[in-house]
């Protein structure tokens, strides 16, 4: 399958972002349109006067991507140049669980025909890893770090797809960019089922989370595997399809690969901070019946 | 103003100022609108809804967004997808945008937006000023300001010819005054669809977000490139000044109406006080000039059309001979106690031998009533500076000093 995305990009290595585009550019196909708000995806990848997209691409501003696939989505309709044409809003998740949710939430209300990809490496990786409504419980960041009182970030993520699932959304599926069949499929899928549609790809960041840039994928897989992170699809608001995990690893073979969490390894009191994390993981177990 | 009346009457209907400028957009044949009510907009997209509601907009989407923001965000997208893309806003929806304005301007995007200005709080306050939109000055937007409902209406057209003009490329803001022209109903001619059609052909953009031809737009530019998309921005505005003169004239071919390109002048010719003033203000100072001309005063008035871009030549051109310039402004610069129009045209003069003194007045805000007085009283001022110069170079007009 030819790449959409051209390896000429400026990511980082192993850098989430790139999978992420890759595999959402393999699922819709050439005739798709890509919408970016402001972060790593946009900067990476369009250093004018040179571009990595091989498919129609516009960026414009942190909070607005949704509002942007609206517009387009409105434009092609009108003057009907629809045809098959993909419309995709990919943005991080800044970009949509914080500063962009009001344009998701009104785009999504509206019932644009547009897929929106969440990229989801849990902080403001494009400034410098600073938390975002995504940062996990615990995690240490620029502005969430664990000092002497402090264990982290203090609150857990906030649940973007069942947001995206109350709007009324007809598809939304949690995936990861540590499976990249999954990723396409879900993709696909999103992209063929008319009204708006949510992907949210959880996607590990080397620099921001501090593993190895070899490690990508390894992390991703055990957020996965330690049922930290739930795979699942949901249909008109209704979980359809889950994807089992048949023995969870415990949370510490997740947290442990990570210098985010390195804290709750190294200071009097982290135990009960990983006690927590696993509670979290065992909640998701019982939740969406991962076993 | 060149326009025959006798002509035009027959065409008349009166309707409210919102209802045409909805009805000259229409005509306009716009593939997306997108926005969000607010006072005194409000009548605009009302109008609009009900045109598309009626299936009078054909080809058209309606984006009804959640917020201005998106209002305008919509039309990025819309805008670079190749579609003839609209919206209209004021005060505090304008000030929510501000970050997209500058989006659209640099991406070249020739949205046009109505803009029916209104105060910005706080203190909280729907009426008439144009603080909203001068404030809004460097954001790279075209702003043109209409004296009455024809012209709002007629300059609906022209924003579209001007901003799609491929060597313009720049988003437009008309600029009527909220409630005053808004809200009022007099007798307009509604622009013909079938002249408009001639006046404006289809948008038809070189390049635009097609995969077909897969482009890349708003990347991201560093300090190597940044500076040149600011110096093609600017010279777009320059290109714009002769477009918008042009768009006026053709205007007035077909239609037989016309109020000025960048500028328009009244009894100007050979006046010792030129009173300059943007927006529905300009009819109350054509009465109050008709008066004094009848009593002997040399006093004419300039009214500006196009705020951006900033039509120094014309204005210098007329003011030269004057003996004293007065700006009035809906609008002012807290910290520096000046209107804009007011340090513009200071500012135009400048390093340059002309050497006519200018005073400005703050005047209107918030809705505040301006009668014909407060203009002859501002005359009378001018006609001090004349005598014995300047004392005062700016100020505001009929303070209430019992509230400060």
């Amino acid at each position: 399958m030819k790449s959409l995305l051209a390896p000429g990009h400026r990511g980082c290595a192993g850098c989430c972002d790139a999978m992420a585009a890759k595999f959402t550019l393999m699922a819709a196909g050439e005739d798709c349109i890509v919408v970016s708000p402001t972060g790593c995806l946009e900067v990476m990848t369009t250093p004018y006067p040179e571009s990595s997209w091989d498919v129609p691409f516009i960026h414009s501003l942190f909070e607005n991507n949704a509002a942007v696939a609206s517009g387009i989505e409105a434009a092609l309709k009108a003057k009907g140049e629809m045809g098959n044409t993909k419309i995709i809003a990919m943005g991080g998740d800044g970009a949509t669980l914080d500063i962009g949710m009001r344009s998701v939430s009104g785009a999504f209300e509206r019932g644009h025909d547009f897929t929106f990809v969440c990229i989801d490496n849990e902080a403001y990786m494009n400034t410098g890893v600073q938390r975002s409504g995504a940062t996990p419980f615990a995690a240490s960041t620029t502005t969430s770090p664990s000092g002497t009182v402090s264990f982290g970030n203090i609150r857990p993520k906030k649940n973007m797809p069942a947001i995206m699932a109350a709007h009324g959304s007809p598809y939304v599926a949690t995936t990861s960019i540590g499976y990249p069949k999954d990723m396409i499929r879900k993709v696909k899928t999103a992209v063929d089922v008319e009204g708006p549609t949510y992907v949210h790809a959880h996607s590990p960041c080397t620099t921001g989370w501090g593993f190895d840039t070899s490690k990508t994928v390894e992390v991703a897989k055990m957020a996965v595997e330690t049922c930290l992170w739930p795979l699942y699809e949901m249909e008109d608001g209704e979980i359809t399809k889950v994807k089992k995990v048949k023995n969870p690893k415990p949370v510490e073979d997740y947290l442990k690969m990570q210098r985010r969490f390195k804290h709750l390894f190294t200071k009097e009191g982290g135990d009960d901070f990983i006690k927590q994390i696993q509670a979290l993981a065992d909640k998701n177990i019982e939740k969406f019946g991962l076993q | 103003m060149k326009r025959d009346f006798e002509k035009d009457k027959k065409d008349m209907v009166v309707v409210e100022g919102s209802y045409a400028v909805a009805s000259a957009v229409k005509s306009c044949r716009p593939n997306v609108i997108s926005a969000y009510p607010i006072t005194p907009q409000t009548h605009i997209v009302e109008d609009l809804s009900q045109f598309m509601a009626d299936g009078e907009i054909p080809n058209c989407e309606y984006i009804m967004v959640e917020s201005e923001f998106s209002a305008l965000s919509a039309l990025v997208g819309s805008s670079a997808a190749g579609a003839r893309s609209y919206s209209a806003t004021t005060s505090q929806g304008l000030e929510l945008m501000h970050e997209v304005l500058f989006n659209v301007s640099g991406m070249r995007l020739p949205v046009v937006m109505t803009v029916a200005n209104r105060a910005v709080s706080a203190p909280i306050n729907i009426w008439n000023d144009q603080q909203d939109s001068i404030s809004q000055r460097d954001t790279g937007w075209i702003q043109l300001y209409a004296e009455d409902t024809q012209e709002v209406s007629d300059m609906t057209a022209q924003a579209f010819k001007i901003a799609e003009d491929p060597d313009v490329l720049l988003p437009v803001m008309t600029c009527m005054d909220g409630f005053i022209l808004s809200h009022v109903y007099e007798p307009v001619v509604l622009l013909d669809d079938d002249l408009v059609a001639e006046y404006l052909p289809p948008f038809e953009p070189e390049f635009k977000l097609d995969p077909k031809n897969p482009k890349t737009f708003g990347a991201f530019a560093d300090p190597n490139s940044y500076t040149e998309f600011r110096f093609l921005q600017q010279q777009a505005m320059n290109k714009a000044l002769k477009t918008i003169e042009d768009a006026a004239d053709e205007f007035y071919d077909l239609f037989g109406r016309y109020y000025g390109g960048l500028i328009d002048t009244y009894e100007t010719d050979d006046a010792d006080i030129i009173l300059m003033a943007m927006g529905s203000i300009v009819g109350t100072i054509k009465d109050v000039v008709d008066k004094l001309r009848a009593n002997g005063v040399k006093v004419g008035l300039l009214k500006v059309r196009s705020f951006r871009p900033f039509p120094v030549e014309a204005i210098k051109n007329v003011i030269k001979d004057a003996k004293v310039v007065v700006a009035l402004d809906k609008n002012i610069s807290i910290g520096l106690n000046e209107g804009a129009l007011f340090t513009e045209t200071k500012a135009s003069l400048y390093n340059t031998k002309i050497d006519v003194p200018v005073i400005g007045f703050m005047i209107g805000h918030g809705g505040r009533d301006i009668p014909v007085e407060t203009i002859e009283n501002i005359i009378d001022e001018a006609k001090k500076v004349i005598d014995s110069g300047i004392s005062v170079e700016s100020q505001f007009t009929d303070l209430k000093e019992e509230l400060l």
